[in-house]
């Protein structure tokens, strides 16, 4: 409990900053452009699921 | 390097990572709750159920009383002046569980004890249409017929007490003894005031004879709010 | 017509899918009818019948356990199970035995809750009621859940885990999580009912509405959303709008919701840094929410026309509508001004029954209709226009419902605030009480009609199930992602 305690005081004042960086290299990451390809293909997977092609 | 198709790939990866996602809300608001000192106000008066009482409780849980009538008074002016002083987390420390409520299809509850008569109370329970023709709460009349089990009385003390409610082994021992008492017109209750403080005391349900559901039940609900006395409180007793 | 039937039966375990799917129907309707009596009982009290047992107290949380776990839960199961396994192309893990001690298990929980519920045997937590033996029995189920959906995921032929199963296993998980820690109790004996909770007062308030609001967010919103990202796809024939916008979506929801469990305790005892912290990330959560619904909705750019001629593909994006309704409405009412007026009136009701009916109830209505078709191998739905008549019923039915509770709440809030010139409260209590009553009567007529319309369902699916067709003109003789093949 102290430990958590300790690791939520010293964030705190931070979190604000980190969370808003953690999500925008999430975001980046994404949106990146040599993902899209790829991704393009992973939205396909539900269109090509029917039966006998296990 | 980080990628996200790593995780994309492997489950368990995934698994730890959605969890390590969904846990720090609930830690960075919840621990502190238990850990920050000030989150219970300092107040005198709030003290563990009577037996008779916490009988009531379970009723009023086991009747779903909660999902009509809140028990948490709002520090508005209208609710205030409505129910009274509002609500205090010291008021409901004893709570296992809380029963502030979410709805008002009903009026609020923290302060309804002292309010009613117990002749009142029982009636309405009995027959709330009788007293509020426009009532639209369900009747409970077989609450004044139905004799209070209390045969574990002891037991459910000594589980409040494993959970955190302050209950003494001179509680305990008298559990059975105290539920008699606080609802037998005739009996000594010097010791059972002693213990459990402002407790009403009497026949609660109009028939001294049984000891109903409907005296547990009227136990409760007046001592509702009753506990801390507001007319002797410094503003800095209600910091959080 | 059987015996062509089981000649073509799936490489895919859907046995059990079969069965959960009737369940949710089952539980559907159940739900559906205990909602209109207790909505009766507000109106007219005489319906609480002077029996114990049907009191509005004890039949309530057997109207909201009965849509939530009953219809929503198993619906989550069905879905879950279909989508895991034609995802990733391969069958269930454990196969239907491990599968099938899942739905046992599940409805055993259910019975026993609902049950517990008329008898007066409840913990009184508010969507968490059932008693501690109950709670066991569902964590043992819930772990063989999670094992059966992980260990399919694990033997995935399909190398990219689909994004819907994301979010099936953020809600698994996160319900996992909540509910083990939400339910802990300590009982009175070991051969007896009644527990008390280890939680107290505000610690309690706040434990139990995280538990609250997150089995909003996890169980009525990621596990649907994940049904929105299966079925939407196949049923309008395209890939979702944006992936890369699906994995933004993901992680930001699954972070933002967990923290928003405060504002059911606005201007409570709770103290003041926990409410700030919880309408911060109430508001916040509008983005995402609206994030997913542009997603869901814009999958039909380009197939607009479908929404005309697919009354399927309409209970599924206007249930992604109703979403985008009641998350714009969920952070205008987490701000704390507006708060103070919504909580503890009928507001909350109808802002609770748009996501309900109109996201959580269409969208598995939607992926229902979708399935059994397929899982009973029939070309297509019996009638289409059954579909179309149910959607339209329905949707009558919620509007109904949610004007009428607002404007229940609002009224109820404003009496309760009003003063009279002289400075006193203008209404006692039981005046607004009375005011309610004609739009109790209008939310009960909602409520009937949303339940003709799930009848009208189970009608329409029976008929299908049984191979039969209605003629209709105008209706394509192979239903749309049928592969015209089979």
């Amino acid at each position: 409990m102290e430990t958590l305690q300790a690791i939520a005081e010293a964030l705190r004042p931070f979190w604000g900053l980190w969370l808003m960086g953690l999500f925008l290299a999430i975001v980046a990451w994404a949106l990146w452009p040599k993902r899209k390809a790829e991704m393009e293909q992973h939205a396909r997977i539900p269109l090509r699921d029917d039966d006998g092609e296990m | 390097m980080f990628s996200h198709s790593k995780i994309e790939q492997n489950v368990i990866l995934m698994l730890v990572l959605i969890l390590i996602t969904v846990s720090i809300g609930g830690l960075v608001e919840i621990v502190p709750l238990y850990t920050v000192e000030s989150t219970i106000e300092r107040v005198e008066g709030v003290r563990p159920y009577t037996p008779l009482e916490l009988r009531g409780r379970d009723i009023y849980i086991r009747e779903g009383c909660y999902l009509c009538h809140s028990q948490q008074v709002r520090p508005f002016r209208d609710e205030v002046e409505r129910y009274g002083h509002y609500s205090l987390a010291a008021e409901s420390m004893y709570d296992h569980p809380f029963q502030w409520g979410s709805k008002r299809t009903g009026p609020d509850l923290a302060r309804v004890g002292g309010k009613y008569s117990n002749e009142w109370h029982a009636a309405h329970m009995a027959d709330p249409r009788s007293v509020v023709p426009e009532s639209i709460m369900p009747a409970y009349g077989f609450m004044l017929d139905r004799p209070l089990e209390a045969a574990d009385i002891a037991e459910r003390l000594e589980t409040n007490r494993a959970v955190g409610v302050p209950y003494s082994d001179e509680m305990i021992e008298n559990a059975a003894a105290d539920l008699e008492a606080q609802a037998d017109p005739e009996a000594d209750t010097d010791d059972l005031l002693a213990r459990y403080p402002k407790a009403a005391v009497g026949d609660f349900d109009g028939n001294p004879a049984l000891l109903s559901e409907m005296d547990a039940m009227v136990a409760y609900l007046q001592i509702l709010g009753r506990m801390v006395d507001f007319t002797d409180l410094k503003p800095e007793d209600l910091r959080q | 017509m059987t015996d062509q039937a089981s000649a073509r039966t799936s490489a895919y375990n859907e046995g059990v899918i079969r069965l959960l799917v009737i369940a949710t129907m089952f539980w559907g309707v159940a739900a559906f009818l205990v909602g209109v009596l207790i909505a009766l009982q507000l109106a007219y009290p005489v319906f609480n019948l002077d029996l114990e047992w049907f009191s509005f107290g004890r039949v309530r949380p057997l109207h909201t356990s009965g849509a939530i776990f009953g219809f929503g839960g198993n619906a989550l199961i069905a879905t879950s199970f279909y989508v895991v396994q034609r995802t990733g192309r391969t069958t269930l893990f454990g196969g239907e035995t491990l599968a099938g001690f899942v739905f046992v298990g599940y409805q055993l929980f259910l019975v026993m809750a609902g049950v517990g519920y008329l008898l007066g045997i409840t913990q009184g937590r508010e969507y968490a009621e059932p008693e501690w033996y109950v709670d066991l029995w569902l964590t043992l189920v819930w772990v063989v859940y999670l094992l059966v959906f992980l260990g399919t995921l694990m033997k995935r032929k399909e190398p990219h885990i689909y994004v819907a199963n994301w979010f099936f296993l953020a809600f698994i998980v996160t319900v996992a999580m909540l509910h083990i820690v939400n339910a802990l109790a300590l009982p009175v004996s070991w051969t007896g009912t009644k527990s008390y909770s280890l939680f107290s007062g505000v610690q309690d308030a706040l434990t139990q509405w995280w538990y609250g609001h997150n089995a909003v967010g996890f169980f009525l919103t990621a596990g649907f959303l994940g049904i929105m990202y299966y079925f939407i796809p196949k049923q309008a024939e395209r890939p979702v709008y944006s992936y890369r916008l699906s994995v933004i979506h993901f992680w930001s929801i699954i972070f933002l919701y967990i923290w928003a469990g405060p504002h059911h305790l606005f201007y409570t005892s709770l103290p003041d840094w926990a409410q700030t912290v919880g309408m911060t990330f109430s508001v916040m959560l509008w983005m995402p929410s609206w994030g997913g619904m542009i997603n869901g909705i814009m999958t039909l750019s380009g197939a607009w026309d479908k929404l005309r001629t697919d009354p399927v593909l309409r209970f599924l994006v206007v249930s992604v509508a109703f979403y985008g309704m009641s998350t714009f409405e969920g952070p205008l009412m987490s701000v704390k001004p507006v708060n103070a007026l919504s909580h503890w009136t009928d507001w909350t009701v109808g802002h609770t029954h748009s996501g309900a009916l109109g996201w959580v109830a269409f969208v598995s209505f939607g992926a229902v209709y979708f399935l059994v078709p397929k899982l009973w191998r029939r070309a297509r739905l019996y009638s289409e226009r059954l579909v179309s008549v149910h959607f339209w019923i329905a949707t009558i039915g919620i509007v109904l419902y949610i004007t009428a509770m607002w404007v229940s709440g609002i009224l109820q809030g404003l009496m309760w605030r009003a003063y009279d010139s002289l400075g006193f409260l203008q209404y006692a209590f039981i005046e607004t009480v009375e005011a309610m009553h004609p739009f109790y009567v209008i939310r009960a007529l909602g409520g009937v009609l949303f339940l003709i319309g799930s009848l009208v369902m189970v009608y329409n699916l029976i008929r299908t199930a049984r191979g039969d067709v209605r003629e209709e003109a105008g209706a394509p003789a192979v239903a749309p992602g049928m592969n015209p093949a089979e």
